[in-house]
């Protein structure tokens, strides 16, 4: 099975550079990472991330994108908590792509500190070092009579106690900056109660002060001189091409200034532009009316066809029958016909829109010696590549300026829309705004993928489950760069699907077809989403149908507290852990028995209720991270309230606690936005929604009254796992559990049927 | 031509007079503050005040403006020091910040009109503003804790 994390595709940027694991005795002890197999690995170069002003003032740079998480604080705050730099005296500066200098930037898959708390921590303890060393060559003294604190570094007299002496950082810089680099090894990290910032509540967002007032830039914020503004009409239907086009009426719109036929889209699609039409004028309201004036005749091609009604009806079929058997334990049929009780139920999910509040857009300027852009993109060096080879340039001509995103969400980890910009500036000589509006986003994204799953399950007359045979059919991933591929890959079976942990004897999972007839694409947890809601909605069945309490069910699924390599069940870590190596992000039942005990606790499981309302539960483990879900829903005459939910995590070790809320919090609001409204349907190939009227997400009114959520506390040495997307895909089951406990109705398709 | 005020600045735009005023804003002063999130009136994002209230300036021809005062999230104070933005950055509220310009500006709107909202009110005048990250609550707790502090 080939390799189609999201990594994989950057392609070969060279080898970049991994951490040293140094296993001596007292020595700094790292633990491996995917980061090790990524194409641009991981840098911890203090002399790279880190510039020292004679002033004092610290610049670090922020070498990922930063897609609202807060990530820009993140790393940065790592860095200079090991440094023992003071946070007020640091700046930011955000590194443009480039893999080779800085090591991954690709923000996707919930691994920013996963990936990075390592290499960040140590960066900022060679340069305190560094410091230290600096000081003590001044004074005179060994090293170990230096120490750095708070910006300064104190001298200590040979029992180890302050002299009262003291450098500033400033004055250290020049000297610092020309020592040798430190080696790993001989680097001592900081311990928790050392910690001024990290894993501290309430620190501040580098960014919320310019987010308040305005001044936050964005692809769209980016001003040149003599810049111009795009819009593009694109084939209606994936694999379309203009046929022809008129644009006469176009050119009579004040403020045109040109059109450009871009070149159709290739095969495969790969994460490329559509083609189409560019419309260039003085405003952006000007493109769009010039657009509005286009006419173009389409060549919609093969994928008209594609219909969901009948989609939809087809994966259903493909899951009542076998499929290509993925993990097979013990003899799933046999037990299933011999079986005392068996369940059955079968789920739908929708293709659903990414959404972004900020529609893609980007800024290029494109000269014969080169091209420069501004864009939100998640993978600025794969922004690069693909602009040079699309402009016909060498990646060294290129510069990526990673903006603010405004969400990504998986949508702007393709460049395709920084593409549309640089081929518009190219062609007409003059810097571009390419400017995407809400219905070109909604109209023509990377869809999450659309699916149907059946679980069939036998229960022993003791109410244990005995066998659990799950199908499911999805279009993948993979079919954007192997047209064709009609079955999900290994990297999405990989999340939540294969690599369930659940103790049953008797096991058969298996995969369907299911061609993909428009763009699929990672979307804010990726395939865990679908598999989730069915997992830990049939979980709830089995319960239901066992007469038993559902915390009790999951956790006998879950099984005793045991780690589990997923080597066990014949996966690689690719497909099992998203690229995480198994050593270090073990299957760990008890924890995730610990995850679900303590969300139980925090709702307060098992309680009276009033009658109309109900409580679910929902477990998931995802990108190195565990995430329980208690929902506590109400529903009067089909009307649904939601008066709490609650999520506890288990992402290891938590740098940022407030950030890590939030992404909780956001998380719940999402999950409901899934569960109540996000379904993009196709007709004709054509997508039948195209803005907020049509295709709805959560509003303020919509949310849980009450969102309560709580880190479960570990220590660094516990790996760090991910955070953004974990907390997704417990959300829509939990609610689907909870309104069943109230209605004794069950929804068992995203988004939910209406409840009345 | 249509003259105005942005931001206690004298404006006038003397292009196509049905252009939205967000795009006047945007791409004609480099007021960039004001988000382009749907054309439509239906997330907010490009929410500024004009004569004090909240409009949505995707949907506001900058004909209809001759002798308006706007201000957009540029204005709204001279430091960020307005109670929503403090409570803003105190409660953490943004994650990807790009629809909280329009959030603020239409919070600001709801406490001028109405300095003690209830949490219904604050739900019904904010119910219009998309937030994709989420942040409803902490929207919701940063209105409460300006209009006890106003």
């Amino acid at each position: 099975m080939l390799d189609l994390t999201r990594r994989s595709f950057l392609a070969s940027l060279g080898a970049g550079l991994t951490l040293a694991v140094a296993a001596r005795a007292g020595a700094v002890t790292l633990y491996p990472t995917g980061a090790d197999q990524m194409p641009g690995g991981t840098v911890s170069d203090p002399l790279i991330l880190i510039s020292l002003a004679e002033d004092g003032t610290t610049t670090i740079v922020a070498t990922r994108p930063d897609m609202g998480t807060g990530i820009r604080t993140s790393l940065p705050l790592l860095v200079a908590e090991e440094m023992e730099a003071d946070w007020t005296r640091v700046r930011l500066l955000q590194a443009p792509g480039d893999e080779a200098r800085y090591g991954s930037q690709n923000v996707d898959g919930s691994r920013s500190i996963k990936h990075f708390i390592q290499p960040m921590r140590v960066a900022g303890a060679a340069m305190r070092r560094m410091l230290e060393q600096a000081a003590a060559n001044r004074w005179g003294v060994a090293v170990t009579q230096a120490r750095a604190e708070a910006h300064r570094v104190l001298r200590l007299d040979a029992t180890g106690a302050p002299t009262g002496e003291a450098l500033e950082f400033g004055a250290l810089a020049v000297d610092a900056a020309a020592l040798a680099v430190p080696a790993t090894e001989t680097l001592t990290l900081k311990t928790p109660d050392q910690f001024r910032y990290v894993s501290k509540d309430r620190l501040p967002v580098w960014d919320h002060p310019d987010i308040v007032q305005g001044r936050a830039s964005y692809g769209a914020d980016i001003r040149l001189p003599g810049m111009v503004f795009a819009v593009v009409a694109r084939p209606p239907v994936v694999g379309g091409r203009v046929a022809s086009f008129d644009d006469a009426a176009a050119r009579a719109v004040p403020g045109f200034v040109a059109t450009h036929r871009l070149p159709d889209a290739g095969t495969p699609l790969f994460m490329g532009p559509l083609g189409g039409v560019a419309v260039v004028a003085r405003s952006t309201w000007a493109a769009m009316q010039a657009r509005d004036a286009l006419s173009v005749t389409w060549d919609n091609g093969p994928n008209a066809s594609y219909h969901t009604p009948a989609y939809e009806a087809a994966l259903i079929d493909t899951v009542s029958r076998p499929g290509q058997p993925v993990r097979r334990a013990g003899d799933a049929e046999a037990a299933l016909s011999g079986a005392a009780r068996a369940v059955e139920a079968t789920y739908a999910t929708a293709h659903v829109s990414h959404s972004t509040m900020e529609p893609p857009a980007a800024v290029a300027r494109v000269t014969a010696e080169g091209a420069e852009i501004w864009a939100p993109v998640q993978s600025p060096q794969g922004a690069r590549d693909s602009i040079a080879q699309a402009l016909g340039l060498d990646p060294a001509q290129v510069r990526v300026n990673a903006t603010l995103l405004g969400g990504g969400f998986g949508r702007k980890s393709k460049p395709d829309f920084a593409v549309e910009a640089a081929l518009v500036s190219q062609a007409i000589g003059a810097p571009v705004l390419l400017q995407w509006t809400r219905e070109d986003d909604i109209r023509h994204d990377f869809y999450h993928g659309t699916s149907a799953q059946r679980l069939t399950a036998a229960l022993d007359d003791a109410g244990q489950v005995t066998a659990w045979r799950h199908r499911v059919a999805a279009p993948t991933i993979l079919s954007l760069f192997q047209p064709g591929a009609a079955a999900l890959a290994g990297f999405e079976q990989g999340q939540g699907l294969v690599d369930t942990p659940f103790a049953i004897p008797n096991l058969s999972i298996e995969v369907g077809e299911a061609p993909a007839h428009v763009r699929i694409g990672w979307y804010r947890a990726v395939s865990n989403l679908y598999h989730a809601f069915a997992v830990q909605s049939f979980a709830a069945e089995l319960a239901e149908a066992a007469g038993r309490d559902p915390v009790d069910m999951l956790r006998d699924l879950i099984g005793p507290a045991r780690i589990i390599d997923p080597a066990e069940f014949g996966l690689e870590a690719t497909t099992s852990g998203y690229g995480e190596p198994s050593g270090t992000f073990p299957i760990d039942t008890g924890r995730m028995r610990a995850v679900l005990d303590r969300v139980a606790a925090l709702a307060d499981w098992g309680r009276d209720l009033p009658p109309g309302e109900g409580l679910g539960v929902a477990l998931h483990g995802s990108f190195s991270s565990i995430v329980g879900t208690v929902a506590h829903v109400r529903v009067i005459d089909g009307q649904l309230t939601i008066p709490a939910i609650f999520s506890v995590i288990d992402c290891g070790f938590c740098v940022n606690p407030d950030r890590v809320r939030a992404q909780l919090e956001g998380a719940s609001v999402m999950g409901v936005s899934l569960a109540l409204h996000e379904r993009i349907s196709f007709a004709g190939g054509v997508p039948e929604q195209s803005n907020f009227y049509d295709a709805p997400i959560a509003r303020m009114a919509d949310r849980a009254q009450v969102v309560t959520v709580e880190i479960m506390p570990h220590g660094p040495e516990v790996p760090a796992g991910g955070v953004g997307e974990p907390p997704l895909p417990p959300i829509a089951p939990a609610l689907a559990n909870a309104i069943a406990h109230a209605t004794g109705k069950r929804p068992r398709s995203l988004p939910f049927p209406p409840l009345v | 031509m249509t003259t105005f005020s942005v931001n206690g600045q004298a404006r006038t735009f003397d292009g196509d007079p049905s252009t939205p005023l967000l795009w006047v804003l945007r791409d004609g002063f480099g007021l960039t503050g004001t988000k382009f999130g749907c054309g439509a009136a239906q997330c907010g994002a490009c929410t500024v005040h004009v004569d004090g209230v909240a409009v949505r300036a995707c949907q506001t021809p900058v004909e209809t403006l001759e002798g308006a005062t706007v201000t957009t999230i540029e204005g709204l104070s001279p430091d960020g020091s307005h109670p929503l933005q403090r409570a803003w950055v105190e409660l953490a509220v943004a994650q990807c910040g790009f629809c909280q310009a329009g959030q603020i500006m239409q919070a600001a709107s709801l406490l001028a009109e109405n300095p003690n909202p209830s949490d219904d009110d604050i739900v019904a005048a904010m119910d219009g503003n998309l937030c994709r990250c989420g942040t409803y609550h902490r929207i919701h707790a940063a209105i409460r804790r300006a209009a006890e502090e106003v």
